[in-house]
């Protein structure tokens, strides 16, 4: 790909995003309005979140300041203080339905080919026995009470028998939301994750590996071609998003993953089974109480000498409290309830009271890895909580 | 499922009460609205776009390949642009609010400096 120096930073078109086995088609004008929502995420990220900085000091603040006697000292006072700024709640307003039309511009492109894509998926699946559903398993209340990230239909909602609809939505609209920086196959933090493991132990080939909440396997994918000869089991509960990601990952010619559907905080493995286990921005979908249920069968499942590893959003502890402000917009804004308490959360500590006390603990960042030569003007500006940078933490049993 | 059922699921709400931000929900209602004629207008002038730019290739062409039409890096780049100097033209004002914020507090107004300008 040919690299342009940009006058202007915007988005790369939709169309660089990686084609694979059950991309669905898409007519020109389904790809324009990506392009338009992909450059409005850019241009708030770039430009407007700004806005609310300047609200909050010459505005908002002073006005709590006059009601209260004190200004805001933290993330919850600052958030009383601009909800009725009205600055931030336009830019509150659009970034909802920023977030609104993504979902209702790729579930329009996806469902009118619903039957196609379950076709394509079902040809790619057929007699495959890495593919194991499981029509069993209970949502839990953490998924089933809202839908997450304002997805009609969470990860689980089927519309026709075996239908893969979910999943294609998520697949297509996600490299317009993060304007393509987790990459062209949206494999950057698994990709992140195969150059930390190469830096932190050179050489070493996990020959079991367990991935938490793997959506469509878009970051499974990099860790299977990382270790061909190793056995990958991806676990989650939605059999759409397991049906897009076995067949997605068959076509990329990848046999050494099998789609588990089930619950993370319960798996029927032997203790010990696994050499690497780890997870890619899952926690902060889940809830206080499985958090620590999923870390205690990590841990039991973890064998001697392997590494547990997991990605997340920067937590809050040390941050600007603006920021975690910012930040926090998503958990009561963007359908992400346990994101607020999540970031809190010294995981660490957490660790070490479910299991990992006699593990070797760490903390650490990990950028995304990606394959797109993107025009970029400066450095990476973030949009709060949707930027390719993460928090990662976990622990190194000894043999 | 017919055309409409399908507009109609693509439409739907997500689960868990939608917030409102103004005051007056009518208003983020109406920006929803303004929203979503805004991203349409794009899609129109991308598609125009996509047209001047096939007809410089070619001297006539079909629907199939306006949707089978990728533009280069460089006019990839150059629709980017344009995207990002669009959303700068619609969002004015907030970029106006901003400026106003950072100006001292004490900023006259017009009708504040013709005050000032009739003192003899």
């Amino acid at each position: 790909m040919q690299q342009i120096t940009p006058a202007v930073d915007c988005a790369p078109p939709w169309t660089d995003a990686g084609v694979h086995a059950m991309s669905p088609t898409a007519t020109h004008d389904e790809i324009a309005r990506f392009n338009f929502l992909a450059n409005l995420n850019k241009y708030m990220a770039n430009v407007v979140v700004a806005g609310n900085q300047v609200a909050y000091q010459s505005r908002a603040r002073v006005a709590y300041e006059r009601q209260h006697g004190h200004v805001p000292g933290d993330r919850r006072e600052i958030r009383a203080a601009m909800s009725t700024d009205p600055y931030y709640q336009m830019w509150s307003a659009l970034r909802r339905n920023a977030m609104e039309m993504r979902q209702q511009a790729g579930r329009a492109l996806v469902l009118r080919q619903a039957e196609q894509l379950r076709d394509r998926a079902r040809a790619l699946n057929r007699n495959a026995v890495t593919l194991q559903l499981n029509a069993d398993t209970l949502v839990p209340r953490y998924q089933a009470a809202i839908d997450n990230h304002c997805m009609p239909g969470s990860y689980y909602a089927e519309y026709i028998d075996d239908d893969v609809s979910a999943a294609a939505n998520y697949d297509v609209g996600m490299f317009a939301t993060t304007t393509g920086l987790f990459g062209r196959y949206l494999d950057g933090a698994g990709r992140g994750v195969v150059d930390w493991l190469a830096r932190r132990r050179p050489g070493w080939v996990p020959a079991r590996i367990l991935d938490l909440g793997c959506g469509l396997g878009h970051n499974t994918v990099p860790i299977a071609q990382a270790f061909p000869d190793s056995r990958v089991v991806a676990v989650d509960l939605a059999a759409p998003m397991l049906r897009y990601g076995h067949a997605r990952a068959t076509g990329m010619g990848i046999r050494n993953i099998e789609f588990r559907q089930g619950n993370v905080e319960s798996l029927p493995d032997a203790d010990s089974a696994y050499d690497l286990i780890f997870s890619t921005m899952f926690f902060h979908e889940t809830s206080y109480q499985a958090l620590r249920a999923i870390l205690r069968e990590a841990s039991r499942l973890l064998a001697p000498g392997g590494i547990h590893l997991h990605l997340e959003q920067p937590p809050y502890h040390g941050m600007d409290t603006f920021e975690q402000f910012l930040r926090d917009w998503d958990c009561y804004y963007n359908n992400e309830p346990f994101w607020t308490t999540v970031h809190d959360t010294r995981m660490l500590i957490v660790m070490q009271q479910c299991g990992f006390a006699d593990d070797q603990l760490f903390e650490d960042e990990i950028h995304a890895l990606v394959d797109l030569q993107m025009p970029k003007v400066d450095e990476e500006v973030e949009d709060f909580g949707r930027g390719g940078l993460w928090y990662a933490f976990g622990a190194e049993r000894a043999v | 499922m017919d055309h409409l059922e399908i507009i109609k699921l693509a439409n739907a709400a997500a689960q868990g009460k939608r917030p409102y931000f103004f005051t007056q929900p009518d208003v983020d209602r109406l920006l929803s609205i303004v929203m979503a004629v805004t991203a349409e207008l794009a899609v129109t002038r991308e598609r125009l776009d996509t047209v001047e730019r096939l007809l410089e290739r070619h001297t006539s062409f079909t629907r199939d390949e306006i949707d089978a039409f990728r533009p280069t890096p460089a006019e990839a780049q150059a629709r980017g642009q344009w995207h990002i100097e669009y959303l700068a033209r619609v969002l004015r004002s907030l970029q106006q609010e901003v400026e106003s914020l950072r100006r001292r507090a004490d900023e006259p107004s017009a009708e504040d400096v013709a005050r000032e300008l009739a003192g003899k």
